[in-house]
């Protein structure tokens, strides 16, 4: 395996190393914040449109403005902090959120030329390097692992507040989260086998030299991304976190002023993350053609923009359309359907890869991996479905057995 | 650099480790675990084992601790404990012995080693930090694979053990705790009779 390392970390750190590396992580942070609250705008007038509304229209042209507007209010509400929270967790939950949704970005390659055998190196300052603020070995694995912090920030903020509406719904989330984690990962995993890397920046140069993550994992993986990347979200059709039916506000009930507005904030960098990794995973990151020689430097940077703002438009689209799942579907969707998939198609890929290293001709084998994985999938099914018959029978017995007694305990 | 790196990853892991004995409220002290895994993931990337500080922070971080604090909430143990009394009788007294007699062994290993002391590299590194996900697999899949096929037994036994310690013999069913919680406040037809929905088992 040729190492990726950022070239601009090769011959030593100095000076001008160490300001370009600061550089990197500052406009990344700042365009992230920036596009926190242009996301913010662009779902609040997208779902208007989709519903035949107007939306934010007064502040800025064509309410652009809108969500800088509300921040200030925010910023000068007041904050309070209910009697019965834990003072330190609370204070500190916000931030647990904030953080990881921030730092994984570090590792999205936005732009460089990965087209004709490019390594995606770009010259600042006459250094040459990458165009992503971090490039470590462990690579994606740093996202799973900030993406399982994250889950703290939701689940103690919840609990800090000492009301049991955000109990509730921090304790929905962090189920959820763990839940849609393993899917996550087994999509991601598949990934690893294709690329034969974890580093983001090889990850997309693999794909420049082949082809998309998209096809060469057979569209599958992707899709568990997206439904898992979803649920991870919190977004609808996943967003029983906040059902306001059942929950108030879930677990940020008892947030207000800033600490709300951080808790908005990290859920929409989130939203950005989320599509940033999935377009570095399987659409190839920022490769794409270089129309014009002149300004080179901006193609990249335009395709990753526009593949980023599809997943964004699509995750709009999801709650303009979709009902919120209720809690038993969605539990039986994470481990029962894609859980099974995700691991499933990873073997089926891994036989691939193997099949293709000892020689072996690919239809067949192809045949009977799809013959052996229907099996499982049966197998799996009648399992289902003799558990529910069963759980049916059972709570006939019970409820006969109460028979005159109003409806008793669901477990729902 | 290397000196202050591992100053900072040790005071990160000792007080996290007081913490946990200190703190009072259970939610606190797990709290505290997790800076002290924070703690160790950041000595892992000192010593260049970059993929062991991911995993040590995607699966204790990510996941025991959480499963940890999932339970405190659930059961509802969440408040300082009454420290006067002893669940188990000389459990106290016990525990000092062993701690004592633990103390004094870590103190006895580690005068015996600073006499081999010589600030060299101990073995040879297994190669460069990006390069011990790869030997790490080929590790654990060729030379090591009966242990790691061992594990795997070993958890799909846990598994199955959990499952069927959970499941549900014949009998009326028994409200889950958090449902209880729920149920004193909640509207009653809250309450879903259909069974076909109640599989929220997880909840």
């Amino acid at each position: 395996m040729i190492l990726a390392v950022d070239p601009l970390l090769v011959d030593g750190i100095d000076l001008a190393v160490v300001l370009i590396v600061l550089l990197k992580a500052g406009v990344a942070f700042a365009m992230l914040l920036v596009s926190a609250m242009l996301v913010i705008w662009f779902e609040r007038k997208l779902i208007s449109d989709m519903q035949n509304r107007i939306g934010p229209a007064m502040a800025g042209p064509w309410g652009i403005l809108q969500t800088l507007a509300d921040g200030i209010k925010l910023f000068f509400k007041e904050d309070l902090l209910p009697a019965r929270a834990d003072r330190v967790v609370f204070r500190l939950a916000p931030y647990l959120s904030l953080v990881p949704a921030f730092v994984a970005f570090a590792i999205v390659p936005v732009g460089g030329d990965f087209t004709g055998g490019g390594d995606g190196t770009v010259s600042m300052f006459g250094r040459s390097t990458f165009l992503q603020v971090a490039d470590p070995p462990v690579g994606v694995l740093f996202f799973l692992a900030l993406s399982s912090i994250a889950v703290y920030g939701v689940m103690l903020a919840g609990w800090s507040s000492g009301s049991k509406y955000p109990l509730l719904g921090s304790v929905r989330a962090s189920a959820q989260m763990i839940s849609y984690e393993a899917a996550l990962g087994l999509a991601i995993a598949t990934v690893f086998l294709t690329s034969g890397s974890l580093s983001t920046h090889e990850i997309v140069v693999g794909q420049s030299a082949t082809t998309w993550n998209v096809l060469a994992t057979g569209i599958v993986p992707f899709w568990i991304f997206l439904i898992a990347g979803t649920a991870e979200l919190n977004r609808p059709p996943f967003d029983l976190v906040e059902a306001e039916q059942e929950l108030v506000g879930g677990f940020h009930t008892e947030y207000s002023s800033m600490r709300f507005a951080l808790f908005f904030l990290s859920e929409f960098m989130n939203m950005i993350t989320m599509s940033a990794i999935a377009v570095t995973l399987f659409l190839g990151g920022p490769a794409g053609p270089i129309v014009t020689q002149r300004l080179a430097w901006v193609w990249p940077l335009f395709w990753f923009f526009l593949k980023v703002m599809a997943f964004l438009f699509t995750f709009v689209w999801l709650r303009a359309t979709l009902p919120r799942l209720r809690y038993d579907q969605l539990m039986d969707l994470g481990w029962k359907v894609l859980i099974p998939t995700a691991l499933g198609w990873f073997l089926l890929i891994a036989t691939l890869d193997i099949a293709r290293d000892l020689g072996w001709p690919t239809v067949p084998v192809v045949v009977i991996g799809v013959l052996v994985l229907w099996g499982g999938a049966a197998l799996l099914s009648s399992a289902v479905r003799k558990a529910r018959a069963e759980r049916l029978e059972d709570a006939e017995a019970d409820r006969d057995e109460r028979a005159g007694t109003p409806a008793g305990h669901g477990e729902a | 650099m290397e000196v202050a790196v591992f100053t900072l990853g040790a005071v990160i892991v000792l007080s996290g480790g007081l913490g946990v004995l200190l703190a009072r409220n259970p939610v606190h002290a797990a709290l505290f675990l997790v800076q002290t895994l924070f703690g160790v993931a950041v000595l892992f990337v000192l010593l260049e084992a970059t993929f062991l500080a991911a995993v040590q922070v995607m699966v204790y971080a990510g996941a025991i601790v959480i499963l940890f604090l999932f339970v405190i909430m659930l059961l509802g143990v969440d408040r300082a404990e009454d420290l006067g009394i002893e669940p188990i009788v000389g459990q106290r007294p016990m525990a000092a012995v062993v701690g004592v007699s633990l103390a004094g062994l870590l103190a006895t290993v580690l005068l015996v080693a600073v006499d081999g002391l010589t600030g060299a590299r101990g073995g040879t590194p297994l190669g460069d930090a990006g390069d011990n996900t790869r030997r790490l697999g080929e590790a654990l899949f060729t030379d090591m694979v009966f242990a790691v096929e061992l594990t795997a037994i070993l958890l799909t036994v846990a598994v199955v053990g959990a499952v069927a310690l959970a499941r549900r013999l014949n009998g009326p069913m028994q409200p889950l705790p958090v449902v209880a919680i729920a149920e004193a406040d909640d509207q009653p037809e809250d309450v879903d009779d259909d069974p076909a929905e109640a599989t929220g088992d997880g909840s």
